[in-house]
C-alpha cells in the first residue's frame, strides 16, 4: 500500500467521523424530548413574548434543517437560514454558546480548563504505558510462571475496578497525608511562584497515581496478548532455530512487531481514558473538563455539556488520526511514496 | 468445537471455577435478595439523629446510610441491578455485533466497508462522555442506560466476529454447501454460526462486565435510575455524603461489591477465551514440547520432573 493513499484514507475517516459527531451534537439537543429554552427560563411568570424573544435571540423559532419553502421560492441564501447552519456558522467562528448556569463563555470556559485535563491525563497516561509495558513484557516472557499469573491477576483486578471507586479508595487512604480536592490549596496565586506550582504538583499526585495504577493494568494485559501473539508467529520459530538467545529474539522480533499494535491501541483506548478522568476529576474535584461535566450534569447545564462532548470527541478523533499517521511511518509494509 | 469440549476444558480452570463460584453467590443473592436481606429497603423507617450513619453492630452488619436504612440490605437488593444491566446489555450488544460482524464477513465488499466504518466511527467516539450527554438529556431511567450501553458496547463484538466469518467462510465445508445451493442465510445461521459461537460467548462474557461498570459510573455520576438503589447509586450518595464523615462501611461496600461481581465474569470470559482463541495456545519460544510437535517430531510423553532439552 502506498503511504499517500493511506494518509489520504486516515484523513478522509478522520474528516468524516468529525462531521459526524458535529451533526450527532446538533441532532442530540434538539431532536430528544425537552425544549432548550425550558433550561434558560427558570421564572414560570415569563411572558410569552419574552420566551419568544429569547427564542428568537438564540434562532430557536427559525426551521430546524432546510427552509423549503425559501428554497422553492428560488432564495437559496434564506433556505439556509435554518437552526442547522446557524449551529454550524457559530461552531466555526468557535462559538459554543453560554452556559445555562453561569452566564458564562461556554468555549472560554472550556480553554480555561481543558489544560488541566490535559496535564492530569497525560501525566497518568505515560506512566501508565511505560509500566504496563515493562510489566506485559515480563509476563509474557516468563508466561505461566507464578510471576506471569499474579502480574495477570493484577490486570484482571485493575480491569473490574471502577474507576471512580480506585479514586476514593486512595482517597481514603491519603486523607491527611496529601491534598484529595482542588487544585491548589485557597489563598495560593499562580504569582507565588514555586510554592503555587508545588502546591499544584501535590494536589496532582492522588488523581494522576489513580489514572496510572488503573490503566497500567489495561496496557499490561494489551501488551502480553500482543507479544504472545507475535510469539506464536512462525519467524520467532525461525529466530529460534537460527539459534538466536530468548533475549535478542524479544528484542528483535517480538517487541518490535508487538509494539505496533500497541500505538493502535493506545489511541484507541484513550477514548476510555478520558471517561476515567471524568471519574477521576469528580472524585478529587479537579477542576478540569471532567469535573464541569459532572457539575453540568447535576444542573442540567445542556450548553456546557454540548460544548465539553465535543472537545472530548474532537481530541480524541484527532489522537487517533495522528496514531493512525505514527502508525504508517513506523510499519514497514505501508510503502514511502 | 462443541460445547461439550468446552465444557470440559472449562472445568479444568481453577480461575473459570472461582468466577463461576462468584458469580453463583451474586446471581443467589439478586434472586432471593427479600430471604436473604435483614431489611426491606423500600420500607420506611423511623429515624433517631443518631441512626444517621450509624457505624456497624450486631442489628445492622455494615451500619446504615445517611438515611438511617441498612446498608446490608441495600447492598443485596442492589445485585438484582447490577446483574440486569449486565445480562441485558450484554446480551443485546452481543446480538447486534454478531449480525453486524457476519453480515459485514459474509457478504463483504460495500456492505463490509460501510458497516464496518460505520462500527470505526461508534468506537473512536469517547464512550463516557457520550452516555453522559445522551442520558442526561433524555432523561434518567434504567431502561434508558440498558439501551445507551447496549447500543454503544457492541463494536468490538462486531469487529471480532467479522474477522473470525472471513477465515471460516473460505472453508471447505461452506463452500460444498454453497455449491449444494444452500441459501445465505442458511449459510450463516447453521454452517458459519456455530463455528463462530465460542468466541461470541466468551466475548459476551467480557461484556457484561463492562456493562457493569458502565452502569455503576453513570450512577456515580449522578445518572442512575433515581426510583433504584443501585451499588453505583449508594456510592453517589456515600461519596456526596458521607465522606466527610469517614463512613466506610458506606463507602466501601457497595464498590467491593461491583469489583466482586465484575471480576467474576473477568475470570470466566478470560478463560473462555483461552479456551476458544487457539491463537493465544502456541508460543514458540518457551514452550519445548510445543516447538517440538510442531516441527513433526513425536516424543515420548514428559516424565515429572525431566526437562526436555532442545539443543541452543
Amino acid at each position: 500500500m502506498q503511504r499517500s493513499d493511506y494518509i489520504l484514507r486516515k484523513v478522509f475517516f478522520a474528516l468524516v467521523t468529525l462531521a459526524g459527531v458535529i451533526v450527532f451534537n446538533f441532532f442530540l439537543f434538539r431532536i430528544l424530548p425537552g425544549d432548550p429554552v425550558k433550561g434558560l427560563i427558570h421564572s414560570p411568570r415569563m411572558t410569552q413574548e419574552a420566551q419568544d424573544r429569547i427564542r428568537a435571540q438564540f434562532g430557536l423559532d427559525k426551521p430546524v434543517w432546510f427552509n423549503l419553502a425559501e428554497l422553492k421560492a428560488g432564495n437559496i441564501g434564506e433556505a439556509f437560514d435554518t437552526q442547522f447552519f446557524a449551529y454550524l456558522r457559530n461552531l466555526f467562528h468557535g462559538n459554543l454558546g453560554i452556559s445555562f448556569s453561569t452566564r458564562l463563555d461556554v468555549g472560554e470556559v472550556l480553554a480555561q480548563r481543558v489544560w488541566r485535563t490535559v496535564i492530569l491525563l497525560a501525566l497518568g497516561q505515560v506512566i501508565a504505558i511505560v509500566i504496563g509495558i515493562l510489566l506485559g513484557i515480563i509476563a509474557s516472557w516468563r508466561r505461566g510462571s507464578r510471576m506471569d499469573t499474579s502480574i495477570l491477576l493484577w490486570g484482571l483486578f485493575t480491569w473490574s475496578m471502577p474507576t471512580f471507586f480506585f479514586g476514593i479508595i486512595l482517597l481514603i487512604l491519603a486523607r491527611g497525608k496529601l491534598p484529595t480536592g482542588m487544585m491548589v490549596t485557597p489563598g495560593l496565586k499562580p504569582s507565588d511562584g514555586w510554592t503555587y506550582w508545588l502546591d499544584v504538583g501535590r494536589h496532582l499526585v492522588l488523581p494522576t497515581i489513580t489514572l496510572a495504577i488503573l490503566y497500567t493494568g489495561e496496557y499490561l494485559l494489551i501488551m502480553r496478548s500482543s507479544i504472545i501473539e507475535v510469539l506464536s508467529e512462525d519467524y520467532i520459530l525461525t529466530a529460534k532455530a537460527k539459534g538466536l538467545n530468548t533475549f535478542q529474539i524479544l528484542r528483535d522480533h517480538g517487541l518490535k512487531n508487538a509494539m505496533l499494535p500497541m500505538i493502535t491501541l493506545i489511541a484507541l483506548t484513550l477514548g476510555f481514558t478520558v471517561g476515567g478522568a471524568i471519574q477521576v476529576e469528580t472524585v478529587f474535584s479537579w477542576p478540569g473538563i471532567g469535573r464541569m461535566m459532572y457539575d453540568a450534569v447535576g444542573k442540567q447545564d445542556f450548553p456546557l455539556l454540548q460544548g465539553a462532548f465535543l472537545l472530548l470527541a474532537i481530541s480524541v478523533i484527532l489522537a487517533n488520526l495522528i496514531a493512525d499517521l505514527l502508525y504508517s511511518v513506523l510499519d514497514p509494509r505501508v510503502k514511502p511514496d | 468445537m462443541d460445547l461439550k469440549y468446552i465444557w470440559s476444558a472449562f472445568r479444568r480452570k481453577p480461575m473459570a471455577i472461582i468466577g463461576t463460584i462468584m458469580l453463583l453467590t451474586v446471581v443467589v443473592a439478586a434472586i432471593f435478595a427479600p430471604l436473604i436481606a435483614p431489611y426491606d429497603p423500600n420500607q420506611r423507617v423511623q429515624v433517631q439523629p443518631s441512626d444517621i450513619l450509624a457505624p456497624p453492630d450486631a442489628q445492622h452488619l455494615l451500619g446504615r446510610d445517611d438515611a438511617g436504612k441498612d446498608v446490608l440490605s441495600q447492598l443485596i437488593y442492589g445485585a438484582r441491578i447490577s446483574l440486569l444491566v449486565g445480562f441485558v446489555s450484554s446480551f443485546v450488544s452481543m446480538f447486534i455485533g454478531t449480525s453486524v460482524g457476519m453480515i459485514a464477513g459474509y457478504y463483504g465488499g460495500r456492505t463490509s466497508n460501510t458497516l464496518m466504518r460505520f462500527t470505526d466511527f461508534l468506537m473512536v467516539i469517547p464512550d463516557l462522555p457520550l452516555m453522559l450527554v445522551i442520558i442526561s438529556v433524555w432523561g434518567r431511567g434504567l431502561w434508558k442506560i440498558i439501551l445507551v450501553i447496549s447500543v454503544l458496547y457492541w463494536t468490538y463484538t462486531a469487529r471480532l466476529v467479522r474477522s473470525q466469518v472471513l477465515s471460516v467462510k473460505e472453508r471447505s465445508f461452506v463452500l460444498r454447501a454453497k455449491a449444494l445451493g444452500a441459501s445465505n442465510l442458511r449459510i450463516i445461521t447453521r454452517h458459519i454460526f456455530p463455528q463462530v459461537m465460542p468466541i461470541i460467548l466468551a466475548q459476551a462474557v467480557l461484556d457484561i462486565s463492562a456493562s457493569i461498570i458502565a452502569e455503576s459510573s453513570l450512577s456515580f455520576l449522578g445518572l442512575g435510575d433515581p426510583t433504584l438503589v443501585s451499588w453505583g447509586m449508594m456510592l453517589n450518595f456515600a461519596f456526596s455524603r458521607a465522606i466527610s464523615r469517614m463512613a466506610w462501611w458506606f463507602l466501601l461496600p457497595p464498590g467491593f461489591a461491583i469489583v466482586f461481581v465484575s471480576l467474576a465474569v473477568i475470570l470466566i470470559g478470560t478463560a473462555l477465551e483461552e479456551i476458544v482463541n487457539p491463537r493465544l495456545k502456541t508460543h514458540h519460544l518457551f514452550d519445548a514440547r510445543k516447538m517440538v510437535a510442531l516441527l513433526g517430531v513425536r516424543l515420548p510423553p514428559p516424565e515429572p520432573e525431566v526437562e526436555l532439552a532442545i539443543p541452543e
